[in-house]
């Protein structure tokens, strides 16, 4: 597709499953995705979608017990990480190259070690240049400083600080490596409406200073106009729609799922009487439904949808998984 | 999701708790030990009558386990099998009511102190504190100093060991369990007190004291046992487990198995009634299993 | 943070009162008179009399009670032991060190060998090593203290001749009580490190740690054990209370002359004033063990100092 060298995170085909003791949870199935230097890629969809233990499988901090990449490559910078030993995946791309911003800061921070300590532990960890103990610190006060805490507050437990706070010093440890890549999941969910937005913007103006690619998962179709490049939709673990933020929002086709996701968002210029919610419930991950595995909360099913799995029609950048596109299946069958 | 074939999600609680309880090997084992002392409480007597562990044959004093005498005989010759099995109701007779008693009262002061006023709940917090700053062994001994090593005296000295424990315990239960928002709507649609405690708070805080009581049972066993070896509990020539083991001092050398299978069986006791509390905890609460 | 202390000893003093009270209310309840216990049948009328007044036991109950804690709290006095008539606590300052030697020897055995291998155990979950260990813990949880003693002492004591089976002579004297009572909390203190250890690892910041990169070891050290770390202490602060009980049951297994055998002697013997003061001494013991472990929590944990630092600053 595009200029090879310039991309980053290749993501294909990966597979993941949670075996609990009877039971085969199908968490990830099949995902593919391309991430270029500096882009931001959104990860939209429901709880449950499957959009965290993605996150999870390339950072490799997936539950080592319960969960197994059972298929799929995760390239970076050109190296596998599945095939990279844990020991250098540590030393050299967790936390280094890769990192990752939690959901909840409130329990994402060790409650009895100092909040400067939290931050400086992945520089003192990853100390190619031999920093002495000095620059380390001042290397801490500058990380704070840029995600907007007094570096004197370096000295606090993460009681001491707010919740807004906290996702600062989250984002603080993320970023006081320089990662090439951040994984921001869900990192506004848990605060405040009032302090999301500052968040927010905050990451995406650091991103942006840094030419840091990042892969911002999410539920809020809204953030995503905002701040991403690219979208790509995860339902019950697979993405069933994916290209620019221009294709999701104003492209020709549109997934069923997609559009249900837009209908149940409230919209200032339109007047509507109410929101669409899309009817039901994510389909059980330990016995999920054959074909395309929207089709029992799809509005316009159609008989193919429940024994074939659909396969991606593209146009330009824009690709969706849905039968009423491509091979001459149009969207006149079932209306 | 009402068409789902798994089994536990269609299960009442109780089913739900039976099911995964009967799904954990090690536990089920406990029970069926747990089951085994019941029946050797009721059918003690048919197994080996009462009277081969009183008459006494001096011919046959110390002699190790045979065909005749499973588990050897005691320095005036009487069968230690029927010593230790007519034992288990000894223990039992100690173990069971001061653990039930304990655990009603624990139920009935932590109900008072999680529901009604917090001078209440103060106060018994502090009576609690004086009581939990005196080891329960101390306190059992001090009772039994004060009344005579009996049966009945046994009881009490456990009984009064334990409450606060059972107190504790239930307070902590019920405490949590008013802080939930279930609680919280049912005031709002204007439940009573008492409607509240006995359909809500009791009824979900049974498994959990379920739990604390097996394990409680485990627990005075050894002491029961420990307070007459110490010669301060049941006195021989009463079977009663650490009655045996106290008698069987002083042939430590000569005659080790009178004090291997007293000690055995006292071993087996907590240690079902040990599984049997961690069993149904787990089968109450999965989170807490890993 | 000195503050703190002090304060907290204070708040000793109502708990060593009430404890007094309950010792005392409970042994009131002795039948019979105890002179005649003490004198025998045999004694004259002034005999007994002059035992009463001398113990006090012609004052009435309250008044006898306020009499002994204002002894207890001016002149350190635990009162006097009808059997020698001395002072109960020239018996109690003897025979004390014997007790401490044995419940802090077996409580530091038992958690060296209780939170390391729960620890393992936890995080090598469902390994061989964790079954052996939590299986081993379930029996020795099980195990009865005084039985276990006998067992020891006739393993280490008679068949292999390694160990003194009884008495307090020299150092060697003491690794029979030490493992008779750490072995069986060391089963408990496993099992409850090992509970939350597994918490702990799945917590969130375990998963920030290793994210950032921070080798294993520390993960589970620096991160997951030292959370963990403070409801163990929590927990073998309250297993403290039964060790002590335990320690006065292996005593007498090992005929240790500590506090434990004291103790029980003067139960047999009726020595109402000597159970009074040793029971009162061993809770004063276990009280302050208490306080010790909250303020070790304190030190562990920012969240409680500062609550304790805020509290000390009103």
């Amino acid at each position: 597709m595009d200029t090879l060298n310039n991309t980053l995170l290749k993501v294909e085909n990966l597979h993941v499953v949670y075996k609990a003791r009877r039971e085969t949870v199908y968490a990830v199935n099949g995902v593919s995705f391309c991430l270029k230097k500096g882009e931001t890629l959104g990860l939209v969809g429901e709880t449950g979608a499957g959009k965290t233990t993605t996150a999870y499988a390339i950072m490799r901090v997936l539950p080592d017990r319960t969960a197994r990449i059972v298929n799929g490559i995760i390239e970076f910078e050109g190296y596998n990480l599945l095939d990279v030993p844990e020991n250098l995946m540590r030393h050299g791309i967790r936390g280094e190259k890769i990192a990752i911003i939690f959901q909840d800061p409130m329990s994402a921070l060790n409650p009895i070690m100092k909040v400067g300590d939290q931050i400086a532990e992945a520089l003192k960890f990853h100390n190619k240049e031999d920093l002495s103990p000095e620059r380390i610190e001042e290397q801490v006060d500058r990380t704070l400083e840029l995600v907007g805490i007094q570096k004197e507050r370096k000295y606090d437990f993460p009681h001491q600080l707010s919740g807004g706070m906290k996702q600062r010093v989250v984002i603080a440890i993320a970023l006081v490596c320089e990662p090439v890549l951040i994984i921001a999941d869900e990192p506004t969910t848990a605060l405040d409406v009032t302090i999301q937005a500052q968040v927010l913007a905050m990451i995406d103006e650091l991103r942006e200073k840094l030419g840091t690619a990042m892969i911002l998962i999410t539920h809020d179709l809204g953030i995503v106009a905002q701040m991403c490049d690219n979208v790509a939709i995860m339902y019950a673990g697979e993405i069933i729609e994916i290209g620019s933020v221009e294709d999701i929002y104003s492209g020709k086709m549109q997934h069923p799922y997609t559009a249900g996701l837009f209908g149940s968002l409230p919209d200032l210029e339109k007047k509507t009487d109410r929101l669409h919610p899309i009817e039901g419930l994510m389909p059980d991950p330990t016995d999920l439904p054959k074909g395309c595995k929207f089709n029992p909360r799809c509005p316009r099913c159609m008989d193919i949808c429940r024994n074939v799995q659909p396969e991606f029609t593209v146009e330009g950048t824009h690709k969706v998984a849905c039968h009423l596109y491509g091979s001459g299946k149009g969207r006149g069958i079932d209306e | 999701m009402v068409m789902n074939k798994k089994p536990l999600r269609s299960m009442s609680p109780l089913q739900e708790t039976i099911y995964r309880f009967s799904q954990n090997k090690v536990s089920l084992i406990g029970l069926a030990v747990v089951l085994l002392l019941i029946f050797i409480i009721i059918f003690g007597e048919f197994i080996s009558p009462f009277e081969n562990g009183v008459k006494q044959n001096i011919r046959m004093r110390l002699q190790g386990p045979s065909a005749e005498h499973w588990f050897g005989t005691d320095a005036y010759g009487r069968d230690i099998f029927t010593r230790v099995l007519h034992g288990t109701k000894y223990t039992m007779m100690i173990a069971f009511p001061a653990t039930f008693i304990a655990e009603v009262i624990g139920i009935i002061l932590g109900a008072c102190a999680a529901f009604y006023s917090r001078w209440f709940d103060n106060i018994l917090m502090r009576v609690l504190d004086v009581f939990q700053a005196i080891p329960g062994q101390l306190l059992a001994l001090a009772v039994v100093a004060a009344l005579g090593g009996s049966l009945f005296n046994l009881v009490i000295a456990m009984l009064i060991a334990r409450i606060p424990a059972s107190v504790r315990t239930a307070r902590s239960i019920m405490l949590s369990l008013v802080g939930q928002e279930y609680i919280d709507a049912a005031r709002s649609y204007g439940s009573r007190d008492y409607h509240l405690i006995f359909r809500h708070v009791i009824p979900n805080s049974l498994g959990a004291m379920i739990v604390s009581m097996t394990i409680n049972l485990s627990a005075i066993t050894l002491q029961v046992s420990s307070m007459s070896y110490i010669g301060l509990g049941v006195s021989p020539p009463t079977p009663e487990w650490g009655a045996l083991l106290s008698e069987a001092r002083e042939f430590i050398i000569t005659a080790p198995h009178l004090i291997i299978f007293p000690g055995i069986a006292i071993l087996l006791t907590a240690l079902s009634f040990n599984l049997v509390g961690d069993g149904l905890r787990d089968a109450l609460d999965p989170r807490l299993r890993d | 943070m000195i503050k703190y202390i002090i304060r907290r000893l204070i708040t000793l003093v109502p708990i060593i009162i009430g404890v007094t009270l309950v010792v005392f209310t409970i042994l009131e309840m002795t039948p019979g008179d105890p002179a005649k216990m003490m004198l025998g049948d045999g004694a004259t009328l002034e005999q007994f009399e002059a035992f009463n007044e001398k113990f006090g036991l012609d004052k009435p109950f309250v008044s006898r009670f306020f009499n002994y804690i204002l002894q207890l709290f001016t002149r350190f006095d635990f009162g006097t032991s009808w059997l020698t008539s001395r002072p109960v606590l020239d018996t109690l300052k003897a025979r004390v060190p014997i007790t401490l030697i044995i419940a802090v020897s077996s409580i530091a055995f038992a958690s060296t060998i209780g939170v390391s291998l729960g620890v393992i155990s936890a995080v090598k979950q469902y390994s061989k090593l964790d079954y052996v260990s939590r299986l081993t813990a379930m029996v020795l949880a099980a195990v009865p203290v005084f039985w276990l003693g006998m067992m020891l002492a006739i393993l280490f004591a008679l068949k292999l001749g390694w160990l003194p089976s009884s008495g307090t002579g020299s150092w060697k004297h003491y690794i029979l009580p030490m493992m008779t009572l750490g072995l069986p909390y060391s089963a408990r203190i496993l099992r409850s490190t090992r509970g939350y250890m597994l918490e702990a690892v799945r917590q969130d910041f375990v998963r920030t740690a290793r994210s950032k990169g921070v080798p294993e070891r520390y993960v589970i050290w620096k991160h997951a054990f030292l959370n963990a770390c403070l409801p163990v202490i929590n927990t073998i602060g309250v297993y403290m209370g039964g060790l002590l009980g335990g320690a006065v049951v292996t005593e007498n297994v090992f005929g240790c002359n500590g506090l434990g055998s004291f103790i029980i002697n003067s139960v047999k013997r009726k020595d109402i004033p000597a159970v009074t003061g040793g029971t009162v001494f061993l809770a004063m013991i276990f009280a302050l063990i208490l306080l010790a472990v909250d303020i070790l929590y304190a030190f562990v944990d920012p969240r409680i100092k500062a609550r304790y630092t805020a509290k000390g600053a009103k």
